[in-house]
């Protein structure tokens, strides 16, 4: 699961997207065999032997088929099918659910949201959506209170139940560390920037003398970014829903770390999430890199069998959360009540622990964290790390930081105009954020 | 009226009936006096009539979106809430004259649009005259020109981001074995529109090259061999009989590029492969298409987006009227 970039912004091509786009309006059409719908919502498994098909929309590679959690539910209520139709990039997906979401049709019956954009759904889409607050088996206090808060509209309803989240650590390479006389035991590696982001800079800039012409010690300002603006308790709006994302120092200080990064070339300069960032991955061309939950998957994916041994994973500087989904359910729905049961059930926390030990997604119910599953986790591709733990505890720590609407259009504007042009062109930090901020300006409607 | 042209067209039908007839006089022509009388007036229904169908779809899917995108343009219109317009009047498209990257994505469609159109047509042309020529294995050739047009984008597009990948592209690396610095093809602000033109220069110089020999068929033998008797050199041939005798296939190919151009937007959309629709770091390749998009579909201002829409039909009706103007010019 994870975060809109890791999965929005995977270069499938947009001609797949819309196939798929057209194949989501056909999925949301009524199962032939589906009955009629009875007045409300009437109870499943009534004795008749009809069966009700709930369809569940994603973007990405979600994770909860893959992970047999229909399968289970379907084992569990005989009278339910679930389908589940997929998107693979997020930002094909989320314009076509404001759309459904407005036009009251075309909707799946449980439909996922992206941490970025749960805000802006919760703002404008709040009287579409059903209240999962109150759903029997939803358990406030299973999930981090921050990640509640998060799918909790002003008015206290709780329209969106939180599935994964992404809190972080740092990946780094125990070789190339050795390389340059930095310590790779992933406790000593955890001291060395303990507690503060710019000893990550040091780090970087010890590495550097050590190994001048070696691999660059990080794969991109961007990353660095990323990373440490998701570790601040206030991010792009403040408490009351204001825009600060130019006025807030934190952000500023993030911006010219990454950019320190990138002046000391201690970059790969390269772009998350591109075909280049990929080949990176299995050519070793950087040293760390700042990892999610949902990241250890992708680099076991793009390192390879090569990579085995060789990653390890450390704590970073300071707890943040990079990432992360939600589940709706529209009010437009024929089958409200049961797709709320299905949201509640799948978002439960021996779900969540299932989908981790599976997938490798994290539980934002907290509840699941002292759960075998989850507690006893250890990743053999990256030295055994206890995993669970590590990001248990990570994910504790997180900062009960406000979102807002535009918080992926923020977030993706920072990374792609501000710190490319940082990074790739050699761009003059202050006129970059410049830039930044005028492209975001008009992006914003300002 | 109605009477004359019936009489006429009942002479001419039974003519092709029986060619072996012998020639001799014509029956009497018997007028159709079965045919109800108002049979003028329908005779003009009946063209619409068959050209409903198409009619209606047009309206539906030409003419509506047309007329719903102009009222939409009028309106600040957010994709979060369709519904919900405010009237702003002309805001939107005046917004757009002091809109930095509306003009940067102008000027970027125009330069992309300069750098793909032009080599793709002269490199069709001299594909088509190669396969005019008599050569062994001609429909072969003929399908291999025609394979990159039948690729999608998307495959065409992703591979071509590869092979101009930064560290590990190709590009890069046959640029090494000469001894030339690598190229930033990403990034860099010509470097990365020649490497967008280059997707389309591929993509569509099969398709106009066929054009352009089907064109070829049709210029006569014989002018080429008076040509030849008068002296000229193939190179005078080329220009002075070639040329004016695909004028049409000329000024279709010209016409049906520069629509292209001014739509340029899946080549630009995934050669920035994770950028979305921003068209890399500092817009360098952000055409006037992908600027709507950008709008409309990831910024949400649906307003916005049909403005810019209306805008870039009106440059390109002003581009081919001014196209035109200089062509009667000329003559």
């Amino acid at each position: 699961m994870g975060s809109r970039r890791r999965r929005s912004r995977r270069a499938y091509g947009i001609g797949v997207a819309l196939l798929l786009s057209a194949a989501l309006s056909a999925g949301c059409a009524s199962d032939p065999a589906e009955p009629p719908p009875a007045g409300g919502g009437r109870p499943p498994g009534d004795g008749g032997g009809r069966r009700i098909t709930l369809t569940v929309g994603v973007f990405g590679t979600f994770g909860l088929q893959e992970a047999g959690l229909y399968d289970t539910y379907m084992r569990l209520h005989p009278d339910i099918a679930v389908r589940q139709t997929s998107l693979t990039r997020n930002d094909v997906y989320y314009p076509q659910l404001l759309t459904h979401l407005t036009a009251g049709s075309g909707l799946a019956d449980v439909q996922a949201v992206e941490v970025g954009n749960i805000a802006e759904v919760l703002a404008t889409q709040a009287d579409r959506l059903v209240d999962l607050g109150t759903v029997p088996g939803v358990d406030r206090r299973a999930f981090l209170p921050w990640k509640w808060a998060q799918g909790t509209g002003r008015d206290g309803r709780t329209l969106a139940l939180g599935t994964d989240i992404g809190p972080q650590a740092l990946c780094y390479r125990k070789d190339l560390f050795a390389r340059a006389g930095l310590p790779t035991e992933r406790g000593a590696v955890g001291r060395l920037w303990a507690g503060d982001w710019r000893a990550y800079l040091t780090a970087g800039l010890r590495y550097r003398e050590r190994v001048p012409d070696g691999p660059a010690f990080t794969d991109s300002a961007a990353g660095v970014m990323a990373a440490v603006t998701a570790s601040a308790p206030v991010r792009f709006y403040d408490a009351r829903g204001a825009l600060v994302v130019a006025d807030n120092p934190a952000v500023r200080e993030a911006w010219d770390l990454a950019a320190a990064f990138a002046r000391h070339g201690l970059t790969a300069r390269l772009q998350q999430f591109t075909p280049g960032w990929d080949q990176a991955f299995a050519n070793g061309s950087f040293a760390t890199v700042a990892c999610p939950a949902w990241m250890l998957g992708y680099i076991q994916d793009k390192a390879g069998p090569a990579g085995r041994g060789r990653w390890d994973v450390a704590a970073a500087p300071r707890p943040g959360s990079w990432g992360g989904s939600f589940l709706v359910v529209p009010a437009a729905g024929r089958h409200r009540a049961e797709a709320a049961r299905l949201a509640a059930w799948l978002t439960a926390p021996a779900q969540q622990a299932r989908l981790f030990a599976r997938r490798g997604s994290f539980p934002s119910a907290s509840a699941a964290y002292p759960l075998p599953a989850v507690a006893d986790a250890r990743h053999p591709y990256f030295g055994d790390a206890p995993v669970g733990a590590l990001f248990a505890a990570a994910a504790r720590g997180v900062p009960r930081a406000p979102t807002g609407p535009k918080d992926a259009l923020i977030a993706q504007t920072l990374a792609d105009t501000g710190m490319l042009q940082i990074d790739q062109t050699g761009r003059d930090p202050d006129e970059a954020w410049r830039a930044t901020m005028k492209t975001l300006d008009n992006a914003l409607d300002r | 009226m109605t009477e004359t042209r019936a009489t006429a067209e009942a002479a001419r039908r039974p003519a092709p009936e029986d060619p072996a007839r012998p020639a001799g006089p014509l029956p009497p022509l018997r007028p159709r006096r079965a045919r109800p009388p108002r049979r003028g007036r329908r005779q003009g229904a009946g063209p619409f009539l068959l050209l409903a169908p198409f009619l209606l779809l047009f309206t539906a899917f030409g003419v509506f979106p047309l007329v719903a995108a102009a009222w939409t343009s009028f309106h600040r219109v957010e994709l979060t809430a369709p519904g919900r317009a405010e009237w702003v009047g002309l805001r939107n498209y005046t917004r757009l004259l002091d809109d930095g990257f509306f003009w940067k994505a102008l000027l970027n469609t125009l330069t992309i649009g300069v750098l793909a159109t032009v080599p793709q047509l002269l490199l069709a042309l001299g594909v088509a005259h190669l396969l005019h020529a008599r050569l062994r294995g001609r429909q072969f050739f003929r399908v291999v020109a025609l394979a990159p047009y039948a690729t999608s984008v998307a495959a065409a597009t992703l591979v071509f981001a590869l092979f101009f990948g930064r560290d590990h592209g190709m590009a890069n690396w046959a640029l090494g074995v000469v001894g030339l610095d690598p190229v930033d093809w990403q990034n860099g602000p010509w470097a990365s529109r020649f490497a967008v033109a280059s997707i389309v220069v591929w993509r569509w110089t099969g398709y106009n090259a066929l054009i352009y020999l089907a064109a070829l068929g049709t210029v006569p033998r014989e002018l080429y061999e008076a040509a030849a008797l008068d002296g000229a050199s193939r190179w005078r041939q080329f220009l002075h009989v070639t040329l004016p005798g695909i004028r049409p296939a000329l000024g279709f190919t010209a016409l049906v590029s520069t629509i292209g151009a001014v739509q340029l937007f899946g080549e630009p959309l995934l050669y920035a492969s994770g950028a979305g629709a921003s068209g890399g770091a500092n817009h360098q390749f952000q055409t006037l298409g992908l600027y709507l998009y950008e709008q409309g579909w990831v910024n949400l201002h649906l307003g916005r987006a049909a403005a810019i829409a209306w805008a870039m039909l009106l440059i390109l009706v002003a581009a081919l009227g001014l196209a035109r103007l200089i062509r009667k010019a000329a003559a």
